[in-house]
């Protein structure tokens, strides 16, 4: 059964330093809340997978988190650059940054295979691509049955997987829906997972289209009402467009960030 | 043979024209009739996205859009700001997951057209969106891959969409992100790659189509307004023109007003800035 616990005591014990974390959501459901935890206990030299970095790696990379990337994607979308990511990729602050770069594709089926308990995943991919040759996780597989070379891409099995959700039962049966992302494939890709919800409710009911993720692979459950905002849960509240384009003048120099990142941490 | 300047918009009989527009517009009108009424498109942010939901509300009311969020056939009212905005799976037939949209609906073939965007793009059109310079140490880091390769690989067609500037337009790619046509009318094949891959760029000053016999992009419309010289010092390679270069006609009313009525979710803006769509030249 998934321990219902404050989101500081999840992260403290799940989270450690040199861990590979991936915090999936895509555009939707970002667990914004549990990454500005993982800042405020000052995890270091942690590998960051997803799929689109998008302001969450942005500013846990600022805030010095990071030692590596792994990633498919790299712009604040809608709006433009990454500039803490620029940042650490062209002068290492406030830390050298090591990237692994794939295609969306490539990613998610590295989700799956980690999710499969497979070594590698297959697909049709990155061919005649400039990739393979810079991205050692990227390799080709022959078919036994039809001879053809296709894509490989070696399996993600991150040490944590944190995504946000709409809601728990107080089992710790989690359900989310709405655009659900790679959210399954990279929570049972992952040794631990965290899930942070918007609220704890007596009974699942029925939404059309929903994942369940059940209580037994989940490590915790935490409750963090607002918790993936400024991105947005469907049902709960929209995405604060306003909130991605004003990160652009708050992450372009560092002096405007560290004020912002002081903020944050004197927050809690 | 390519029927050159067989787009839609350029054989049709030309509307009455609207007055002024922008190079912008004529690009986003001139994307948006290329699109046919049935097609299923796979759409990226920014122009893409303009351009699909423009034609939707004009000549392609049963246009299929599918973004890679995984929203399949959705018709959002307004247009999304980022790729995943809950207005596209409010709108939506169905939401599927991401491994699915890539491994079931785009990888064996079942998108009829995919929408591009380059920081580079050669004349073979391949198309960077990684890095200017070296990889390991880049004069500007770009966003990187996201879907685009293989969608680039697996739709049945790609068209290119991106302004026509010559330090976009250039003999090489410094990286190939998705692949055009390699070096020539083989390389896709050898390569096992499903999809025709692009068969058009439409750019702000006209429309390049790839030659069929050596995929080399060749110059077969020009927008109004603009002539073969400016595309040609906009282009970073000696560019060959068809011998029958079309003009597209200037946007229609009817066009114009449908495009400049388009609104963004939660924004005063008109449309997306076409700059930030997918494979966005701005930095990571």
């Amino acid at each position: 059964m998934a321990k219902i616990v404050s989101l500081s005591q999840a992260v403290s014990e799940l989270v450690r330093d040199g861990d590979t974390v991936a915090c999936e959501g895509f555009t939707h459901l970002i667990p914004f809340a549990a990454a500005h935890e993982i800042i405020r206990q000052r995890r270091r030299e942690l590998t960051l997978v997803r799929m689109s970095p998008d302001l969450i790696y942005d500013q846990m990379i600022g805030a010095g988190c990071a030692a590596k990337l792994v990633f498919s994607w790299g712009s604040n979308p809608g709006v433009g650059s990454l500039h803490r990511l620029r940042d650490a990729l062209a002068t290492g602050w406030p830390a050298p940054l090591e990237i692994e770069e794939h295609s969306h594709a490539g990613m998610a089926n590295r989700y799956v295979a980690g999710a499969s308990g497979l070594p590698f995943a297959v697909l049709r991919g990155y061919a005649g691509t400039d990739l393979p040759e810079h991205t050692s996780t990227i390799s080709t597989v022959t078919c036994p049955f039809t001879g053809e070379e296709l894509a490989a891409v070696a399996a993600l099995n991150p040490d944590v997987t944190i995504v946000h959700a709409q809601r728990a039962d107080r089992t710790g049966n989690v359900q989310l829906w709405g655009i659900t992302g790679v959210q399954k494939e990279a929570v049972l890709a992952a040794r631990r997972a965290l899930v942070t919800v918007e609220e704890i409710v007596d009974e699942l009911t029925a939404v059309p289209g929903a994942v369940v993720l059940p209580h037994w692979v989940l490590a915790a459950v935490a409750v963090a009402p607002g918790g993936a905002a400024p991105s947005y849960a469907h049902g709960y509240y929209d995405r604060d467009n306003a909130a991605y384009r004003a990160w652009d003048g708050i992450s372009c120099d560092r002096h405007t960030f560290t004020r912002w990142l002081r903020d944050l941490e004197a927050a809690s | 043979m390519t029927d050159r300047g067989s787009l839609p918009g350029a054989t049709r009989e030309a509307e009455p024209s609207a007055g002024r527009y922008t190079a912008e517009e004529m690009m986003t009108v001139t994307a948006s009739r290329a699109l046919r009424d049935g097609q299923v498109c796979f759409v990226g942010i920014g122009l893409p996205s303009t351009a699909a939901n423009l034609a939707r509300r004009l000549h392609a009311p049963n246009l299929v859009l599918i973004y890679e969020s995984g929203t399949l056939d959705t018709r959002p009212a307004e247009l999304p700001l980022s790729i995943g905005d809950g207005v596209l799976a409010d709108a939506a037939l169905s939401v599927v997951s991401i491994p699915e949209i890539f491994n079931y609906w785009l990888q064996p073939g079942r998108i009829d057209v995919g929408f591009l965007y380059g920081a580079q793009l050669d004349r073979f059109a391949n198309i960077n969106t990684t890095v200017i310079g070296e990889y390991t140490e880049p004069d500007v880091r770009l966003p990187g891959s996201g879907g685009a390769p293989e969608i680039a690989a697996s739709c049945r067609e790609v068209m290119v969409v991106m302004r026509h500037r010559l330090r976009a337009f250039v003999e090489r790619v410094d990286f190939v992100t998705s692949f055009g046509h390699g070096s020539g009318p083989t390389d896709r094949r050898l390569l096992g790659l499903h999809g025709a891959g692009p068969v058009r760029v439409i750019t702000d000053l006209g429309v390049l189509e790839p030659d069929p016999e050596t995929s080399e992009l060749v110059l077969t419309t020009l927008h109004p307004g603009t002539t073969v010289e400016r595309v040609r010092a906009e282009t970073g390679w000696g560019l060959e023109v068809a011998a029958d270069v079309a003009r597209t006609p200037a946007p229609s009313t009817r066009e114009l007003e449908t495009l400049r009525g388009l609104r963004t979710v939660g924004s005063e803006r008109r449309y997306p800035d076409p700059l930030y769509g997918h494979g966005s030249p701005h930095l990571a």
